[in-house]
């Protein structure tokens, strides 16, 4: 028998052990899945546990009831990968061989890696809310927070769902709205970047909508420091920005795991094809999701639409044919914008957000790049569909996992 | 499109940039340095020569892989380059804005 052992049962883990199992079974195959976690949390629900409109219960379940039946789980933690030998080592000892393996770890913020960010007001005045207890502490905070200097910040890029820190801030906006304290809170978005994100049509018009909320932007900022005395942000051109409430995005890197084992770049992320999402360095090691290097966005549609064009590639790989060069970056998010309404962007590794409508060719329902309630329904009803659907492996109806091209207006 | 600058006509794309690198030479970056306000010392060259070498073998430029070069620490090429340091220094040295990011 042979084995295919994925790592992390994350959302592109549990993804690829749904997809794979139809395909890959006893008594040829043997899938197993480890990851030392017990639960699964549903991670864009982290951006709205600060603002009371998701509960923990809303976000969170258990890892097992995700993984087929016939899929092996084990709950252990991984101490290394020892490629050159086709083995996996873990933590109590055992050692797993492998003949195909897949490498789903992830992404994490690393707040160590810029002095004074995990000082003495981490949780108190300085949050993420890229993990669960960051976005809970930061909720116990804004509840009955009086107002003031509010800095939303990005330390440097790539950060895992790039849109999340604008629409932390429009929904901050929204928040404070709703609060009738507005005029009591100052709102300034921090970023590495030269403007709100990093493609210019989607740059221009959440440049707009900052500017609508009045949310003041500044650009260029390389953080060098915290400064836990006097709250403030230093970058290494001595600029600083005073806060009351410091709400950073730390930087992101790639598993431990992967510096252990000598797998990861200086972030360890893994140098990975972006076309077939093969290891550059091992043909039988394939990499999904955030961990690996390709220039796409780290974000689960991202994914969803690669574990659809991996698992042709995994069954044309066990054949030994030729591996499709398929997969072009495809990126589908939604951006919540405040007040009931948010954006949706669709775009890939060279055609940019763009205005449109998606996913019918000049129906829609959904709107690109424009404000709508309905594209803010579209993502509160993603979550069901993540649960139900998405980690299922199931396909989603008239959405590709390459991009189309067709109902968007190009130059 | 077209700019002329030190006497000769280079090309560029909408944010200044350099689109053919073989029409850069040393003349072209000390015009493009006065531009940004920058007068151009050896340790200037040196973080230019570097970025060139590092874009020739294809190394994705980044502010932190700068600090991990040995050659300055952040600090210094702050110093070297006061405002968004990477995309100027890249500028200067003719070689395409840093796709940081996506």
């Amino acid at each position: 028998m042979k084995n295919l052992i994925i790592l992390g049962a994350g959302t592109a883990g549990t993804m690829m052990a749904n997809h794979l199992h139809h395909h890959l079974q006893s008594p040829d195959w043997q899938i197993s899945i480890i990851d030392e976690r017990e639960e699964h949390h549903y991670q864009p629900g982290y951006l709205f546990l600060p603002f009371d409109i998701y509960a923990p219960e809303d976000i969170i379940k258990t890892i097992e009831e995700f993984i087929p039946k016939d899929v092996k789980l084990l709950k252990q933690k991984i101490s290394r990968i020892v490629p050159t030998d086709n083995k996996v080592q873990l933590a109590n000892g055992d050692e797993l061989a492998y003949d195909i393996l897949i490498i789903a770890t992830g992404a994490k913020i690393a707040p160590e890696e810029t002095e004074g960010m995990k000082g003495s007001e981490w949780h108190k005045s300085v949050f993420d809310f890229y993990t669960f207890e960051g976005a809970l502490a930061l909720r116990n905070k804004l509840r009955d927070w009086q107002g003031g200097k509010l800095v939303v910040h990005i330390t440097e890029m790539p950060i895992k769902c790039p849109v999340a820190p604008l629409e932390f801030s429009f929904l901050a906006d929204s928040f404070f709205k709703h609060k009738h304290m507005r005029d009591r809170v100052e709102i300034t978005y921090v970023t590495p970047l030269s403007g709100a994100f990093t493609k210019p049509k989607a740059t221009e018009a959440l440049e707009h909508l900052l500017h609508e909320k009045g949310i003041h932007i500044e650009s260029d900022f390389a953080i060098e420091h915290v400064d836990n005395e006097k709250k403030e942000i230093v970058d290494y051109g001595g600029r600083t920005i005073p806060f009351d409430i410091l709400v950073t995005i730390p930087t992101n890197k790639g598993d431990a795991l992967l510096e252990r084992s000598g797998m990861g770049d200086d972030l360890n992320y893994v140098p990975t094809h972006k076309a077939t999402l093969q290891s550059k360095e091992y043909a039988n090691i394939f990499v999904l999701g955030d961990a690996s290097n390709i220039p796409a966005s780290k974000a689960g549609s991202v994914a969803h639409f690669e574990a659809e064009i991996l698992t042709d590639n995994i069954l044309r790989y066990i054949k030994g044919e030729p591996l499709l060069e398929e997969f072009d970056g495809h990126a589908n998010c939604f951006i919540e914008t405040g007040n009931g309404k948010a954006l949706l962007i669709d775009f890939n590794y060279t055609h940019e957000p763009v205005e449109g409508s998606f996913p019918f060719a000049g129906i829609g329902p959904l709107r690109l790049l424009k404000e709508s309630r309905m594209n803010h329904m579209g993502k509160l009803a993603f979550r069901w569909i993540y649960w139900n659907v998405l980690l299922k492996g199931t396909h989603i109806p008239f959405v590709s996992a390459t991009m189309s091209e067709s109902g968007k207006k190009f130059d | 499109m077209e700019k002329s600058i030190a006497g000769k006509s280079i090309t560029v794309n909408e944010e200044g940039y350099l689109t053919d690198f073989s029409q850069w030479d040393k003349t072209v970056g000390e015009a493009l340095a006065a531009e940004a306000e920058i007068t151009l010392t050896p340790r200037h060259w040196d973080v230019i020569r570097y970025l060139q070498d590092e874009h020739k073998n294809q190394v994705a430029l980044s502010i932190r892989r700068i600090g991990k070069s040995g050659l300055v620490d952040i600090k210094e090429f702050y110093q070297l380059f006061p405002v968004a340091p990477l995309k100027t220094a890249t500028k200067i040295a003719g070689i395409p804005k840093p796709a940081s990011c996506i």
